[in-house]
């Protein structure tokens, strides 16, 4: 790791194959084409080994223990925090929420600070184009407590669209921004740092949904200026069951529990409890201790090799994609964003995206099929189901390729 | 491509879902049914004359298509006893992977037993049958 970080070396992505055990796994008697990253990222070497490691030499729970190994599980669990907190450029380590995924976040944000700081009717606005994770716990909050939730659109390229944005604006109603940094669907990326001017200028915070983005492109939430910035450890390499709300120390410590019971109070009697300090006054419970450090080892994993080489495999693998997908007859790409990542969804006159998909399995080709958790989007996008390929660090031009062979040989079994 | 796929998606399958033979909604009917997969979205709709005629318009993958085509071959002239029974052989077929004779073209379908995740698609027209022939039995 450490020579990797401190080298200069080429990206080598033969040799990251390597750090990824799954990989060589094979599938109906086919060498594993994995491409589902967007809906969760394999794992490598050192996150499986710290996962492990943890809990043969040093486990136990933590900010709880007396004793010598609850202090060092506590240090471990807490230094995966720091890394979080360098990672996205947090001011302070205290920004940084351990949660369970990003659907978690949401829902904190959209609890502790959509009840309080939002009043009825205040207004929130979210795209066309978020997963559900993303618009559900604004539409309960809506129901709940009688804020407004307003729909910007996109263009048909499935980028924002400003105007729409700026009429969803224009009463001064509007308390907060929640959108997407990368389309799980249409690979878009939107705008971070303008959207962010953009909603200050007009008096609302901003939420970011970073699940896709953070894979792909290194995020400074102090030069975004951003409010909340949310994301999953799976899909960045690491584990399930660990996510990561970014939240601005003076927010937090505005924000009331959203979980409560141990770990998140100050003090406790029969009749009352006071809270924590942030981040604990939102970590209720013992915390996902194996999972959080397996994070910070997915993180130091991909530090290592480095968000721009990383940015610049995928941005080739991507115009690749694309260029090949282009090629298939009757094959329609979702989306055609200027600045896109490599999340491509398709579909195909003559196939089913489902059929595709199972076609495409049998050829060891692992793709997700459906509505892709944004039912919505699909409809805004006039389909019903559609098929994706989604790329990662370890993606290589070939798989590409042999997904557009396994195209072509569904075409042909169609035709 | 591996045999098992051209089990799965065999000419009949295939010749189904691109141009079935009972599809349209026709202009009278005594009950239709619907089923909907909300997990992707494909959707069934079955109109039931009496006599056991079937028509269906299915918006989904090639799997339900061709489900709902050979379904609605295969219960023509049946009676709804016969029809849950021959629904209850062939959701044995397709979780089983073993073709039962007695249900003819219905068994180019036993290859669904291997993809857990598409038993649904063949198995929704069915149950949208189901749910018409329910109506039938409460208003006659």
């Amino acid at each position: 790791m450490v020579d990797r970080k401190m080298s200069t070396r080429a990206f080598n992505v033969s040799e990251i194959r390597k750090d990824f055990p799954i990989l060589t796994q094979q599938v109906h008697g086919r060498k594993l084409v994995f491409l589902d990253s967007a809906a969760s990222a394999q794992k490598p070497r050192v996150v499986i080994d710290a996962m492990v490691r943890v809990m043969e030499m040093q486990y136990a729970n933590v900010h709880r223990g007396l004793h010598w190994m609850s202090e060092r599980a506590s240090d471990a669990y807490e230094a995966a925090r720091d890394k979080v907190a360098a990672f996205l450029n947090a001011r302070a380590r205290e920004e940084i929420v351990f949660t369970r995924n990003a659907t978690e976040s949401i829902n904190l944000v959209a609890y502790s600070y959509g009840r309080t700081a939002l009043r009825p009717g205040d207004a929130v606005v979210v795209s066309e184009m978020e997963h559900h994770a993303n618009l559900v716990p604004w539409q309960i909050l809506r129901d709940a407590h009688g804020v407004e939730l307003r729909i910007a659109k996109i263009t048909d390229s499935g980028e924002i669209d400003w105007e729409s944005l700026e009429a969803q604006f224009a009463d001064g109603k509007v308390k907060l921004l929640a959108m997407t940094h990368m389309s799980n669907v249409l690979g878009s990326y939107t705008p971070a740092e303008r959207l962010v001017a953009f909603a200050h200028a007009r008096g609302a915070k901003v939420l970011l949904d970073g699940c896709q983005a953070i894979v792909h492109r290194a995020v400074d939430v102090q030069a975004l200026d951003v409010d909340f910035y949310v994301f999953s450890g799976h899909k960045l390499y690491g584990p399930t069951g660990i996510g990561v709300l970014y939240a601005k120390r003076e927010i937090l410590e505005a924000m009331p529990p959203f979980l409560t019971g141990g770990e998140m109070i100050e003090s406790v009697s029969y009749e009352r409890a006071t809270w924590a300090p942030p981040p604990y006054r939102f970590e209720a419970g013992t915390p996902a201790i194996i999972e959080t450090i397996g994070l910070g080892a997915a993180i130091d994993y991909v530090q290592a090799i480095g968000l721009d080489a990383i940015a610049a495999h995928e941005r080739e693998l991507t115009g690749h994609g694309l260029k090949m997908l282009a090629g298939i007859e009757g094959l329609r790409v979702l989306g055609s964003a200027q600045d896109r990542g490599g999340v491509l969804t398709f579909t195909m006159e003559d196939a089913h995206a489902h059929d595709i998909a199972t076609l495409l399995d049998r050829q060891g080709i692992a793709v997700r099929a459906g509505r892709h958790c944004a039912e919505p989007l699909m409809g805004r996008m006039g389909v019903s189901a559609a098929a994706r390929a989604s790329f990662a660090l370890y993606t290589t031009v070939e798989e590409i390729d042999a997904l557009g062979e396994g195209l072509a040989r569904i075409k042909q079994i169609f035709k | 491509m591996s045999s098992t796929v051209q089990e799965l998606y065999q000419a009949l399958i295939v010749e189904r879902s691109k141009a079935p033979r009972f599809a349209g909604r026709p202009e009278v009917f005594d009950a239709q049914g619907r089923g909907e997969n909300a997990m992707c979205g494909d959707r069934v709709q079955v109109f039931w004359q009496r006599g056991g005629v079937v028509h269906h318009e299915a918006h989904g993958c090639a799997i339900l298509t061709a489900s709902a085509d050979l379904m609605a071959q295969a219960v023509a002239g049946k009676s709804p006893a016969e029809v849950a029974a021959m629904r209850g052989a062939f959701e044995e077929v397709v979780t089983s992977g073993r073709e039962d004779l007695a249900l003819g073209d219905l068994n180019a379908l036993a290859g669904v037993a291997q993809y857990r995740a598409r038993r649904r698609c063949a198995t929704l027209p069915w149950a949208a049958l189901e749910e018409a022939l329910r109506e039938v039995q409460v208003h006659g």
